[in-house]
């Protein structure tokens, strides 16, 4: 498999977000706004791209009883240095974001592609698929985030586009959230028909 | 390359070498970052009361930490700043005060002028919902629909859907309600707060 079609595989293919529908806790969460979808899919991009390399570098020294043990204290490892690097240098994003960073040890697009490709393929490969998945990932919150913001606040990426009488306030709260991705996620799969 | 065997000696190795070296990088990049934290900590907090004293060159000239016990009985702390321009006269005073919000702790600092109204406030740490409960680090300010500056909080400040004044945000009623509360609470430590003789006795010859 070339690199390209690995990272074509993860965007479109294998989308975490409307076709593997990996990930849905922080997809559904984080996703009240453009900036902070698109903020947290760049997040757990920069994760996934670092645990899948790793895992993908230790997996012949890895007996198999203890991989998930083992592929989780990397994955742990890597976003509490995102965590204190976006705390130290990024300290806005921190700001929107702070609650939702530890939680990328436990999103399963992570565990997920280590199980399914990186315990699988070649340190490059993975590397590849990291960017791949996390571009889809990315992608899908931001579109997710879009949808919401424009319904919901009537702007996108805090310009302001609709009048305030036009919001719908339900498309910010929890409940618009499954409805947007529901929809999404219908029109993705006619697409991909 | 073949797999190593899931034998008690391999798994333990191989787990606790993780482990250690994991550990390792966390401690190293830590120790890389806590300088840089800190000092967006104290920066945010400067910030911070430049802001809600509506001042570019005052100086904290007093700190005091206030505590009280709230309705329920459970001890409430409070940092007092007292804030002076260049020429040493007394501008006002920053609380910094802390209520439980929708999601977490919510972290306020208040300004209080000279004669006791809300000069500005502004939000060090929250965990509210973003898009509803973090609106409130616009929600309150001037001109806008909560506008609380300005008021003085001696008749307590409280959401119009309990029969106060000031508007709620709109989805937010919890979060509000924690944020007026902040605000109450570091008025009366402000109140409580031993009043410094030279500074009193300074404002008295200037008047």
């Amino acid at each position: 498999m070339n690199t390209i079609s690995i990272i074509k595989n993860g965007i479109i293919k294998e989308n975490p977000t409307f076709v593997l529908m990996l990930g849905m806790c922080p997809t559904l969460a984080t996703t009240t706004s453009a900036i902070n979808g698109m903020s947290m899919g760049l997040a757990t991009m920069a994760v996934l791209i670092c645990t899948n390399f790793v895992i993908s570098c230790i997996k012949s020294i890895t007996p198999d009883k203890v991989r998930i043990p083992v592929f989780i204290v990397v994955i742990a490892a890597f976003v509490t240095i995102l965590q204190l690097v976006i705390k130290a240098y990024l300290p806005d994003i921190d700001a929107a974001l702070g609650l939702f960073i530890p939680l990328i040890v436990v999103n399963c697009v992570i565990l997920g592609r280590a199980e399914a490709f990186a315990a699988k393929q070649s340190p490059v490969a993975s590397l590849f698929d990291g960017i791949g998945i996390g571009l889809g990932f990315t992608l899908g919150l931001t579109l997710l985030g879009i949808c919401r913001e424009l319904l919901g606040a009537g702007s996108i990426f805090g310009f302001t586009l609709l009048p305030e009488t036009c919001n719908i306030l339900l498309f910010i709260l929890p409940p618009g959230a499954f409805i947007t991705l529901g929809y999404l996620i219908a029109i993705v799969n006619k697409m991909r028909a | 390359m073949k797999k190593i065997e899931s034998s008690l000696t391999n798994m333990t190795l191989v787990l606790t070498g993780v482990a250690v070296i994991m550990g390792a990088i966390l401690a190293f990049v830590n120790d890389l970052t806590s300088g840089p934290i800190q000092e967006q900590k104290s920066k945010a907090l400067a910030d911070g009361i430049k802001t809600v004293l509506v001042c570019d060159d005052c100086i904290v000239t007093q700190t005091d930490t206030v505590r009280q016990t709230d309705a329920k009985g459970r001890e409430l702390s409070f940092i007092v700043y007292k804030a002076a321009d260049k020429d040493g006269k007394y501008i006002g005073t920053a609380v910094e005060s802390t209520t439980m919000g929708f999601g977490g702790n919510l972290k306020v600092l208040v300004g209080f002028s000279a004669d006791d109204n809300i000069l500005g406030y502004t939000l060090l740490e929250h965990a509210e919902t973003p898009g509803l409960g973090a609106k409130a680090d616009k929600w309150f300010q001037k001109g806008e629909k909560g506008d609380i500056i300005g008021q003085n909080p001696s008749q307590p400040l409280t959401v119009s859907k309990d029969g106060g004044r000031i508007d709620a945000i709109t989805a937010s009623t919890i979060t509000s309600r924690a944020f007026l509360l902040a605000v109450n609470n570091a008025y009366s430590a402000y109140k409580a707060t031993p009043v410094d003789a030279t500074t009193s006795a300074t404002s008295h010859t200037q008047q």
